[in-house]
């Protein structure tokens, strides 16, 4: 690696005072592996944000008789994974919580999971712990049976210890898990004076499912099934996110068509889920006309997925080493199709939409989120690049195929609904270039006589070989961490959705606004319920 | 505003039609459906969906019931807020270990007589996640199943198939 870059500077400093870091990398050498004594976790975390490095993930693996936690770093697109052990009989790490708000519900996700204890937490309340387990047994520990020992019917979560409010006219509205609409289980609980938000909680965790745990022991190909149903609508960022560290692992490369066609499958997504977004924004502020453009062009949009991958959400496309289906010229001919005939329809809608008074009223200044929080929380994705984060792994830490394209990462600069809504408008801009781009060169490997595969052959990894994978999905970096076992058996694997990150973020942006504005505040984030209880 | 209008004019109805057919099983279907709706719920069922568990695809594919080509609204069969306006509980997803009370409410707040559609794979038998510490496993795990539909997920015109087949029952 470049000594020109940060780490080198910072690997220095660091070491010139308590710390003796022998840095080292994980396969594919992209990720720098730093290792430190435990005692020093929460100093590390102070040197860190003073150099601004931003706090990406943290996850924890139990390995007979320590608990090596990990906390993932990164800044100007280059990533430094930090790691420790700490002794299983008396698991103890001084929180980065302290310093990092991102680290915050990471580390009582590790505390419910692991039972390791973030000494000098400022919030160490069960997280992702309801009733389905007692509180002195950890799932994720080894000697966990996958079944557990569940009560015949779990009880409701009735004395979690929500933040209480006191005053004249203060009132509260427990909201969930089963919401009014079509959408995710979890449970918001508001205090309000009229109209106004005081405080709102989130309690999330219905949907744990305990993906961590039926991941161990499977297949490469098994794990690819079940990341690309981490979070429904991102199933083609997870899966890429968990092959690219399965790849690492294993020392492959993928073959320059199959990146391509990942590429094509990953903006695909992003305009198809951003097309359902946007028209759900206007929905909660009443504006039909525009949902029902933006998702009869969403219905388009799917039904050419089926079209030419089988899916109309794109399951399983992504396997192992490479992709499961090539694209033909005739399929490439009529996603260029679709390509111009959205970008038309965008083109005649999007200014109606403009220049509409009342839609603008409800959308400018609501549910405004300063850069400053937007930083401190990590948010990413939309979120993060309307509020003055401009990060986009594709760009910063380019991948296949992102390394052979230039495109423009969308930003606004009003940190409200409107910037969230304008933002994935642009997004999808870009992504109709990219894969115009995508399928230029596609076409200019068939003319070079390029290699022609599709999945690189499969080597089996060497026990306890890892991987760390990093894609931009749509809703922001999606970060997927793997361990192998013996027999290419998957040992751990931690899947960060970017909404772990977005959701404290709607905590903040609704205060101040009106209850009836909710819905949209929580619209214009839109963060995923699955992807984060796992 | 005359931009909107344009907008309206020149996009026409999308809703696919009976009589000039793009997707002639879907209208075939829906009018099949709303024949037994008439039936038996005097022209329309009125839908609670849950979702208890699922990774959010299911969800997808049921909101485009609502959108402009399938309309689904136009065969009686609507969306509710709540159980207690609901004929029918559409649930999906394994059910979670931390959402069972949950759809034991849902379920005993649906008023008589109801029917439980068990949407996508997940919801018809574990799916992808199976039974564990963490989740029931199948919807019929926790309360009776009237009919599945089977998918990952089911597209919109599945989910209709199977919306027919509770109303043959």
């Amino acid at each position: 690696m470049s000594s020109l870059n940060w780490t080198t500077d910072f690997l220095n400093q660091l070491n010139s005072t308590e710390f003796s870091i022998v840095p080292a990398f994980l396969p594919g050498d992209k990720t720098a592996l730093w290792q430190i004594e435990s005692t020093r976790w929460q100093q590390f975390s102070q040197y860190a944000i003073e150099q601004k490095l931003r706090w990406a993930a943290g996850w924890a693996e139990h390995a007979e008789t320590v608990f090596i936690v990990n906390a993932c770093f990164e800044k100007e697109g280059i990533y430094v994974l930090l790691r420790t052990r700490v002794n299983a009989g008396k698991p103890e790490l001084p929180s980065q919580a302290t310093v990092y708000p991102a680290a915050n519900r990471s580390e009582r996700h590790t505390q419910d999971m692991f039972g390791i204890n973030f000494t000098g937490h400022p919030d160490n309340r069960r997280w992702t712990r309801h009733q389905a387990w007692p509180q002195h047994s950890y799932p994720l520990r080894k000697n966990y049976p996958v079944q557990g020992e569940p009560p015949a019917i779990t009880p409701p979560d009735m004395d979690y210890p929500f933040v209480k409010s006191y005053g004249e006219g203060v009132y509260e509205i427990p909201v969930g898990p089963v919401h009014a609409g079509i959408i995710e289980p979890g449970h918001f609980r508001f205090q309000a004076v009229g109209e106004l938000i005081l405080n709102l909680e989130e309690r999330l965790g219905y949907v744990h499912k305990g993906i961590e745990k039926i991941a161990e022991g499977r297949t490469p190909e098994s794990l690819a099934r079940l990341a690309g149903r981490v979070s429904g609508d991102t199933t083609v960022g997870h899966c890429w996110a968990a092959c690219m560290a399965m790849e690492q692992a294993a020392g492959i490369e993928i073959p320059p068509r199959a990146a391509l066609i990942r590429g094509i499958l990953a903006e695909g997504e992003r305009i198809a889920n951003h097309l359902g977004d946007m028209g759900a924004i206007c929905n909660d502020v009443a504006f039909i006309f525009a949902q029902m453009q933006f998702s009869r062009l969403r219905e388009l949009w799917l039904r050419t997925n089926a079209t030419i991958f089988g899916h109309r959400l794109l399951m399983d496309t992504i396997v192992p080493g490479g992709v499961a289906c090539d694209l033909s010229e005739a399929s490439c001919a009529l996603i260029k199709q679709d390509v111009v005939r959205l970008r038309k329809e965008l083109s005649e809608l999007m200014p109606a939409i403009d220049l509409n008074s009342s839609l603008e009223d409800r959308l400018y200044t609501a549910g405004y989120l300063s850069p400053e929080i937007a930083e401190a929380f990590g948010t990413l994705g939309y979120v993060g690049l309307s509020s003055g984060q401009d990060f986009d792994v594709r760009r910063d830490a380019a991948y296949p195929p992102y390394d052979q394209v230039t495109f423009k990462v969308a930003l606004e600069d009003q940190c409200d609904i409107a910037s969230r809504f304008w933002v994935r408008y642009k997004q999808i801009n870009a992504a109709l270039k990219l894969i115009e781009q995508f399928i230029a060169q596609l076409k200019d490997g068939v003319n070079l006589n390029e290699s022609q595969t599709l999945q690189a052959e499969w080597q089996t990894p060497q026990a306890d070989s890892e991987g760390l994978g990093i894609v931009e999905g749509w809703r922001g970096e999606i970060t997927a961490y793997i361990r192998f076992d013996a027999g290419n058996k998957i040992a751990r694997y931690y899947p960060r959705d970017p909404s772990i990150l977005n959701w404290p973020a709607l905590e903040k942006l609704t205060l101040n606004n009106i209850v009836p504005d909710f819905p949209v505040c929580n619209k214009s984030l839109n963060g995923s319920y699955s992807g984060n209880d796992l | 505003m005359l931009r909107l209008f344009k907008k309206i004019i020149t996009t026409g109805v999308v809703t696919e039609e009976c009589k000039a057919p793009k997707d002639d099983e879907l209208e075939k279907l829906g009018i099949q459906v709303k024949r037994h709706i008439d039936k038996q719920f005097s022209g329309s069922i009125a839908i609670r969906q849950v979702d208890a568990g699922s990774c959010n695809g299911c969800e997808l594919e049921i909101h485009a019931l609502n959108n402009p080509y399938y309309d689904i609204e136009r065969f009686g069969i609507h969306f509710v807020a709540s159980p207690r306006h609901a004929d029918v509980l559409l649930v999906t997803g394994p059910v979670s270990r931390h959402m069972q009370t949950a759809l034991l409410r849902t379920y005993e707040a649906t008023p008589n007589p109801k029917w439980v559609v068990a949407v996508g794979d997940c919801a018809a038998c574990g799916g992808e996640f199976g039974v564990s510490y963490a989740s029931c496993g199948a919807v019929a795990n926790v309360i009776p199943v009237d009919v599945v539909i089977a998918g990952c997920p089911p597209t919109p015109l599945a989910l209709m198939k199977g919306l027919l087949g509770l109303i043959n029952k």
